[in-house]
């Protein structure tokens, strides 16, 4: 699914790639497409059969989300997914964690939009690595072009991948790209029942933010309800209330990161 | 849309273990607690498999009825969506069981 392999549509773009070597080199994956039409049979013969192929029809993501997955585990990498609606604020919140954090450790972050850069100009204005993955008409991320990504982005041993994906809280609900923790952004002026619309995302997302809380006292949003709603969903989802912009409740989100860096170091030194 | 393309991309590539060439209808077995929607999947289906092995090939969808395990109940019972409530009991204590499938199951080809 990346220009770089032809391997799909097309219509993806990662940033300055040119390598073509998987990092892991596990799966060869075959990049002749459209070759295998080759069993034509001769006309008038009807060869109708019957196929049982009994495969899940995201096996072949999850064999490169999992794929990441060992790469970030070798590494000790922290992968975090974040998802939202469009504008909830997800560039803001990265820019604004990347200033508090990024004097004591490593941040990288993959932007995924349908077409511009300028998110990845905004992260790179924080002085951090980022890069940039269009995927034109594709609605979501995909484990795929995230192997891509980190092939040209070499996040550091024990740092902080942040993977911002396409603004939208259905697609990237089901596509696996290996992180650690899918982060769900919501802001108090998208209403209080998101939770309920998109069920699934919120089932999928180990963290909510509840962004933009600076403007409570001017929007019509019930914060009790919405968590309500979000625990009847998913009952072990935990929540954050904080405002990029202000910079209240930011607190809690950096320990709430600094708790998930040091799970995913437990088995992790750099000598291993 | 893009479940469309993983669908297509498996079709290609099953076809060079299976041999075949042309695929005339496709079944897949949705679960109702997947985030699949059948409309919008057939909807979809068609534009994807223009061009392709598969095109003008029919679409057959299998739904799978969401089921869970009730702690309570001791059973399993049917549910419409994730977060709903035990039918037989109203308690909250279930787990998933079926309904979460997004998978293809079978194929005409030729
Ligand atoms: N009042 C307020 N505005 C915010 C806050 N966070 C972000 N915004 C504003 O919300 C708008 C969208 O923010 P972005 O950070 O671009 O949102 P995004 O989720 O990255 O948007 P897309 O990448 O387009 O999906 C901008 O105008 C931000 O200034 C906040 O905490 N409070
Ligand atoms: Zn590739
Ligand atoms: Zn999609
Ligand atoms: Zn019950």
């Amino acid at each position: 699914m990346c220009t770089v392999c032809g391997c799909s549509e097309g219509e993806t773009t990662i940033e300055h790639t040119h390598e073509h070597e998987h990092h892991h080199g596990k799966h060869s994956h075959t990049h002749d497409y459209g070759s295998g039409a080759a069993h034509a049979h001769a006309p008038g013969l009807s060869q109708a059969r019957m196929v049982q192929i009994e495969q899940d029809i995201l096996s072949k993501n999850n064999q490169y989300a999992s794929d990441n997955r060992d790469y970030f585990s070798k590494h000790g990498i922290l992968t975090l997914n974040l998802v939202s609606s469009p504008g909830s604020g997800k560039t803001s919140l990265l820019t604004e964690t990347i200033a508090l954090l990024k004097d004591q450790l490593d941040i990288s972050v993959i932007e995924g939009d349908q077409q511009t850069t300028h998110d990845a100009d905004r992260i790179r204005a924080t002085g951090v690595k980022a890069l940039q993955i269009n995927t034109g008409k594709g609605c979501h991320l995909d484990a795929h072009q995230i192997c891509h990504a980190l092939e040209n982005l070499k996040p550091a041993a024990a740092s902080i991948l942040f993977i911002e994906n396409v603004g939208n809280l259905v697609c990237p609900a089901s596509f696996d790209l290996g992180e650690a923790h899918k982060v769900a952004i919501l802001s108090v002026t998208e209403g209080e029942d998101k939770p309920l619309k998109y069920p699934d995302m919120f089932y999928a997302a180990d963290l909510m933010i509840l962004n933009k809380v600076d403007l409570l006292p001017y929007v019509d949003f019930d914060v009790a309800q919405c968590i309500q709603y979000a625990k009847q969903v998913n009952p072990r989802i935990k929540i954050v209330q904080l405002s990029a912009k202000s910079g209240i409740g930011m607190e809690s989100w950096v320990q709430w990161l600094n708790a998930s860096r040091a799970m995913q170091l437990v088995d992790f030194s750099e000598t291993a | 849309m893009s479940l469309c393309e993983s669908v297509l991309e498996i079709l290609e590539q099953q076809s060079r273990q299976q041999h075949y060439s042309k695929v005339s209808r496709v079944w897949l077995e949705i679960g109702a607690l997947s985030s699949v929607e059948p409309d919008a999947m057939r909807f979809c289906f068609d534009a994807v498999m223009q061009g392709s092995l598969a095109e003008n090939a029919r679409l057959e969808i299998v739904t799978v009825r969401g089921q869970a395990w009730c702690l309570q109940c001791n059973k399993n019972v049917l549910i419409e969506q994730r977060y709903d409530t035990c039918p037989a009991c109203g308690g909250f204590q279930l787990q998933v069981n079926d309904g979460e499938q997004m998978r293809i199951k079978e194929l005409e080809v030729e």
